[in-house]
């Protein structure tokens, strides 16, 4: 669990979901810390992108879907709050596991969400577009051509755009659903240096498939299965001491 | 019999490796050969009316029939009057449709897909997509020809906007169904209102889709014939009023071609000529901007 000294910035309690009939999380209480890195593992279809999707409420998208329990961000009610789900999800960032660039330049791209929340002059727009690039280290290979369409990028130049945009917009938390699934091994590390970087500034949580991945750039690392959370602690200690057996069996590779 | 012979009889009775694949070979070559069939029965006939057309047309095209009125039987005359009529009319029905057409795809596409509003309006819509031409003409001469005592361009205008719109809405709806629903999640993601993430994200996307239905559209409605002839009737003289009778380029041909005079003939042919043009100018358009967007 979280060490003494670390603050938690979302804190589900009692979370459940429901794919209309479904139950697909089943009383899901986690605290995730603050500027950190936080993975989720589990096999297909144990509820870890559901999990990652209510945080900032895209189910909402689709009628059938639900939600209930409590998420807190600084002890605010995401599911029950008043305040409209735009400026939530301005503050709860996402990425996800198929590149989605805008048929837009890759100016357009980044600018497109800061325009909705803040009316920037053109110089300010340009610096807050190139310091989101810069950060997800995609600056200088298009620097020279950001009047280019976002879709003519390769795949993992594209993700990286995506996750210029979702920081241009300075969320406090970025959720990753995946994101170097579609990718090659070189783009995949490009972007796990990303996450490295980003936890000085965001709190970051990621669903994986790849456990090595899990392993390398995460700080806590939650075991799901079936749509309960089995595990969740320290990456180290979770990964090299499994306090359940079932996560054991499934990091050793065991499982099924 | 032994077990090696047993084996030996099974497998004679299921036919070999290579007996299947010349199967599958001749089956293949079968296939191609219809399908090449059907297409050269296809375009053959197209380019014979292609051929005909610009053989019997450019012979009556002079720069008399793109300036000159319809004429009287024998005389010289031009179809000016016609070509305008049809231009004026398509462009306002085009002008009027497209809105129309537009924000009712993009209604059924992307607010209501399922609702019974949404399922009554696809059934609805389906039926105006296939209903004859003639039926929206005769309607549009009841409610509106018959109000206001005559024949009229605006009439015209309804009755081809009639048929352009439900085109208009079944391609934005299907085009914008082909937008992927990431690209929708990614815009919502980012705390985009939803008119925004249609207007900026989603029509964007569909776009090259969009601007093809509708020049689709444009096309099938230059072309029509009935429902112009009770509703924008004809006129022999030059009118830029779409209060009165007004002329069109089928409706003229559709006269001047069942005429036993041959000037009217021809200036048929000429008007048939400009169409198919048109036509098939809009298609390559329609073509070269799909394309493009891949």
């Amino acid at each position: 669990m979280l060490n003494n000294n670390q603050i938690s910035k979302l804190s589900v309690q009692d979370l459940h979901f429901y794919y209309g009939k479904f139950h697909a999380l089943k009383g899901i209480n986690l605290e995730i810390p603050e500027k950190k890195v936080t993975a989720f593992i589990g096999p297909s279809g144990c509820g870890k992108s559901t999990l990652l999707r209510t945080f900032n409420r895209m189910f909402e998208l689709y009628p059938e879907q639900r939600a209930t329990g409590s998420i807190k961000l600084d002890g605010q009610d995401l599911l029950t709050s008043k305040e409209d789900v735009a400026l939530i999800r301005a503050k709860i960032g996402m990425v996800f596991q198929k590149p989605t660039p805008f048929p837009m330049s890759i100016f357009d791209n980044v600018a497109f969400g800061v325009k909705l929340f803040e009316n920037l002059n053109a110089t300010d727009l340009e610096e807050r577009v190139e310091w989101a690039l810069r950060k997800a280290a995609l600056w200088s290979e298009v620097k020279d051509k950001l009047n280019q369409s976002g879709s003519g990028l390769s795949g993992g130049q594209q993700q990286r755009l995506c996750i210029a945009r979702g920081i241009a917009i300075k969320p406090e938390v970025l959720l990753l659903d995946e994101p170097c699934s579609a990718l090659d091994p070189i783009s995949t590390s490009k972007i796990e240096e990303l996450i490295t970087e980003l936890k000085s500034d965001y709190t970051v949580l990621i669903v994986t498939h790849n456990m090595q991945q899990a392993a390398r750039c995460s700080d806590y690392t939650a075991y799901m299965y079936l749509g309960d959370l089995i595990e969740f602690g320290a990456t180290d200690e979770l990964f090299f001491k499994p306090n359940r057996k079932e996560t054991e069996d499934y990091i050793t590779g065991r499982f099924g | 019999m032994t077990t090696s012979e047993k084996l030996v009889a099974t497998k004679a009775s299921v036919p070999s490796r290579v007996q299947k694949f010349n199967q599958r070979n001749r089956t293949n070559k079968i296939a191609l050969a219809l399908s090449l069939f059907a297409m050269c029965f296809g375009i053959f006939w197209l380019i014979w009316i292609l051929w005909e057309t610009i053989r019997l047309g450019i012979s009556g095209l002079t720069l008399a029939t793109l300036t000159q009125m319809t004429p009287p039987p024998n005389e010289i005359g031009g179809i000016a009057n016609a070509i305008y009529g049809s231009f004026l009319m398509v462009l306002l029905a085009t002008f009027v449709g497209t809105p129309i057409g537009i924000m009712a795809g993009i209604y059924l596409a992307e607010y209501e897909t399922k609702s019974w509003l949404a399922n009554t309006t696809r059934f609805v819509n389906d039926i105006l997509l296939s209903a004859p031409s003639i039926v929206i003409g005769l309607f549009v001469y009841a409610v509106i020809v018959t109000r206001f005592k005559s024949f009229s361009g605006w009439a015209g205008v309804i009755a081809l906007a009639m048929i352009a719109i439900p085109v208009v809405i079944r391609t934005t709806e299907n085009m914008l169904q082909l937008v992927p629903a990431g690209l929708r999640e990614a815009a919502y993601a980012l705390g985009a209102p939803k008119w925004k993430v249609i207007t900026k994200i989603t029509l964007r996307a569909a776009r090259a889709g969009v601007v093809t239905g509708l020049l689709l559209a444009v096309a099938r409605i230059s072309g029509e014939t009935a429902p112009l002839l009770f509703t924008a009737l004809n006129n022999q003289f030059w009118t830029s009023s779409l209060s009165e009778p007004m002329a069109s380029l089928p409706v003229t041909i559709f006269k001047f071609a069942m005429s036993p005079y041959e000037n009217w003939q021809q200036l048929a042919w000429a008007g048939v000529f400009l169409i198919t043009v048109a036509v098939l100018g809009l298609n390559i358009l329609a073509r070269v901007i799909t394309r493009s967007k891949n």
